[in-house]
């Protein structure tokens, strides 16, 4: 069971040369200047990224066209230490509709110095994407995508 | 890419794709699927062997039950593509406190 739930799990854990109140800042309101540019799922021209900082509050991206695609939900909100949010993408990069197959962002954000944070992300319950992991499968098969290689790593793990 | 084919194929009869939803929800029985769908215990086991090539699920035993679960490369593939697509966007995510610091001494 723990080595299922280790595999439906994403950790990462980087250390950043800025107070914890900036770091948890630039994470949530300024997403828009880190976030991959290739990774938006807006059709339009993307305008910017807004994390509505609240529980119960919305993570979308805006349109230039003044479109919207609500891709997340913020789930926990104790800045500057803490944020968790759903992740309503689907293994296409597509909108997911379908709450019950959702996943879950967790960032702490840990002081290491008045200029210094640790920042631990932690992307769990992939499990949840269900069917979506077959389509998955697509990506990772298809020649422009991650390719063979990353198929390979999957099924070595 | 046949191994592909076979997932695709797998998926597209309406019955085997709910099996497999069901499957994805959490463990499942035979014998609990068979009780849940219009459809016979042999017949679900016969979509389950398809799911089972496919390699979509996989079983276990429990007892005289056999179990059914999600197989867990698809969960690895999807893993694996997040894990680099966070290791990306905490790199650039780095990257931008660090030009913010520059220009907020």
């Amino acid at each position: 069971m723990s080595t299922q739930t280790a595999r439906a799990t994403v950790w990462k854990s980087i250390v950043v040369d800025a107070p914890i109140e900036r770091a948890f800042s630039v994470f949530t309101e300024d997403m828009t200047s880190w976030w991959p540019p290739e990774h938006h799922i807006i059709e339009a021209e993307l305008a910017e990224m807004v994390f509505e900082p609240r529980a119960g509050g919305d993570v979308y991206d805006r349109g230039v066209d003044g479109s919207e695609c609500r891709w997340g939900r913020v789930l926990a909100y104790d800045p500057p230490h803490r944020v968790v949010f759903s992740w309503h993408i689907n293994p296409h990069w597509r909108l997911e509709t379908d709450p019950d197959r959702t996943s879950e962002v967790e960032v702490r954000f840990t002081a290491e110095g008045p200029d210094r944070t640790r920042v631990e992300l932690e992307h769990r319950h992939l499990e949840r994407h269900g069917e979506g992991w077959s389509a998955m499968r697509d990506a990772v098969d298809s020649p422009d995508g991650w390719g063979l290689t990353l198929r390979r790593l999957a099924e070595r793990l | 890419m046949a191994y592909h084919n076979g997932a695709l194929a797998a998926l597209a009869d309406p019955t085997r794709r709910t099996i497999f939803e069901r499957v994805a929800e959490r463990p499942r029985a035979v014998g609990e699927l068979a009780r849940e769908l219009p459809v016979s215990r042999p017949a679900v086991s016969q979509h389950l062997r398809v799911l089972k090539e496919a390699r979509l699920v996989v079983d276990r035993s429990a007892g005289s039950r056999r179990i059914y679960t999600l197989d867990p490369a698809g969960v690895a593939a999807l893993r694996s593509y997040l894990d680099r697509f966070w290791g990306d966007a905490l790199a650039a995510y780095q990257a931008a406190l660090a030009e913010h610091e520059q220009e907020v001494p």
